[in-house]
């Protein structure tokens, strides 16, 4: 299987004793309520999804990943992972401090060692991850929204944040074992944060074809609006999963994490967390990651050519469609005909018959899938 | 912290130029774009190799990888 990134998964849980003692003095510690997204990091990092960081970058690893994308250990990582304060939290604490890192309702979720405190610039940290200064572009606002400084340090899990699905929450060392115990060597993840449409079945069976197993992977967490609500993703799959998929050969767990609409460099973000899951294959389609005309629609497959070394290997697809004289789903290298006899899964076709409340056709959507979504009176994120 | 601390600096390094050819020869086909990178991916594997050997550590005991079965079992991943 797969090496981890970095070789090495990280596990940031503190054993019982440690974590007791650290609990029991937790008054003693300067404490920092983060944001539910801050909660996911911290559940990722502790858990290994973000390996090899074990904790919040420090103003050298953000300096590299910003110029080079690559971490100041050598290992390719293409944004920072930050953790913001106020002028005022920094007057507090300084380095070498300890502080607790709590959620918003108070749980303490992990102890922090602070190594850095910094300046930086949103203009160039959004510029130079999203390409843009377009306050429009959700990643570009939310680190607009950022506070003034970033502090950085290692971390050790308190408490595990709660899951959204637990029953499909899987870490990386749980689903390691699991494709271990099914004798998957060659697995393929599938990185979605929609309902899936025939197109997408047709590459993940495509992909499919020629490893062990299919790892379908949602992402769980703050999206935009208009979005799919995550149980409207969830419930689709499972219905799909359930009567077209060979159950032997598909996992089925969720990746709780937000989207930052950053194209390019988030397609090799996904790809890093999925390799940390034990996937050696992801598929990255057409306008991966991506938001709006931010980004051309195949910079997501150029980009892994910048990264020979990053040891998972992307399975390309190009924008794929439902021919009419093929009468099967096809894409633009494998199909002679027309753009006239195309059906090419428009999202916005799709979305507008779920919101007159008409199944899409039998062309673009399973029935039992747009049956899930039309039991929603509203499947969008508002 | 001062901006300029913050910047990523390059340097030059001589290689001999038989080697370099080799490296032009063994670049061709890989996606990079001049000996300079090439070189660049080559050293940080051999560093990012070298210090993870030296971290290197066992992922999970015999004891975690049955619980961690037995938490697959109970969510329905595995019989």
């Amino acid at each position: 299987m797969i090496k981890p990134h970095g070789n090495t998964l990280i596990n940031k849980e503190l054993p019982n004793t440690e974590k007791e003692r650290i609990l029991g003095e937790i008054d003693e510690f300067f404490s920092k309520k983060v944001n539910p997204q801050t909660s996911k990091v911290i559940k990722n990092i502790s858990f290994g999804v973000f390996s090899p960081l074990e904790g919040f970058m420090d103003s050298n690893n953000y300096q590299y990943v910003l110029k080079e994308m690559y971490l100041e250990n050598n290992v390719a990582w293409p944004f920072p992972i930050v953790l913001d304060a106020t002028e005022e939290e920094t007057k507090a604490f300084g380095i070498d401090d300890n502080i607790i890192l709590m959620n918003e309702k108070g749980t303490p979720l992990a102890i922090m060692n602070i190594s850095d405190i910094y300046n930086f610039d949103k203009k160039e940290f959004a510029q130079t991850i999203y390409g843009t200064l377009d306050r429009n572009h959700p990643g570009v606002e939310s680190v607009y929204n950022l506070k003034e400084k970033l502090i950085g340090g290692e971390i050790f899990l308190l408490n595990e944040p709660a899951s959204i699905f637990p029953n499909l929450d899987l870490k990386p060392m749980e689903t390691r074992v699991l494709f271990k115990q099914k004798k998957w060597d060659k697995v393929v993840a599938f990185q979605t944060r929609n309902p899936p449409h025939l197109g997408h079945e047709y590459i993940q069976k495509a992909g499919l074809t020629y490893v062990d197993g299919l790892f379908i992977n949602p992402v769980i967490g703050k999206k935009k609006v208009g979005d799919f609500k995550d149980e409207v993703i969830i419930e689709s799959y499972q219905a799909l999963i359930n009567e077209y998929y060979p159950k032997d050969r598909v996992v089925l767990s969720t990746f709780e994490t937000e989207m930052r609409y950053a194209g390019p460099k988030e397609a090799i973000f996904h790809a890093i967390a999925r390799k940390n899951y034990g996937c050696d294959h992801i598929i990255i389609g057409r306008d991966h990651a991506g938001v709006g005309n931010y980004y051309g629609p195949y910079d997501a497959h150029d980009i892994f050519d910048k990264f020979p070394d990053l040891g998972i290997e992307p399975i390309k697809f190009r924008s794929f469609s439902k021919c009419s004289k093929c009468d099967t789903v096809v894409n633009d290298k494998i199909c002679p005909h027309p753009p006239e006899m195309q059906n090419y899964f428009a999202g916005r076709e799709i979305r507008d018959a779920l919101q007159a409340g008409k199944p899409p056709s039998l062309e673009v959507m399973r029935p039992e899938v747009a049956e899930v979504i039309l039991r929603y009176e509203n499947p969008f994120v508002e | 912290m001062n901006e300029d601390e913050h910047k990523v600096e390059y340097t030059t390094v001589s290689i001999p130029k038989p080697l370099a050819d080799k490296v032009k020869e063994r670049m061709k086909g890989t996606g990079f774009s001049s000996v300079s990178s090439y070189v660049t991916y080559v050293l940080r594997q051999v560093l990012s190799s070298i210090e993870s050997e030296e971290k290197s550590k066992q992922a999970f005991t015999k004891d975690e990888e049955d619980k961690v079965k037995q938490r697959l079992r109970d969510l329905g991943y595995i019989d």
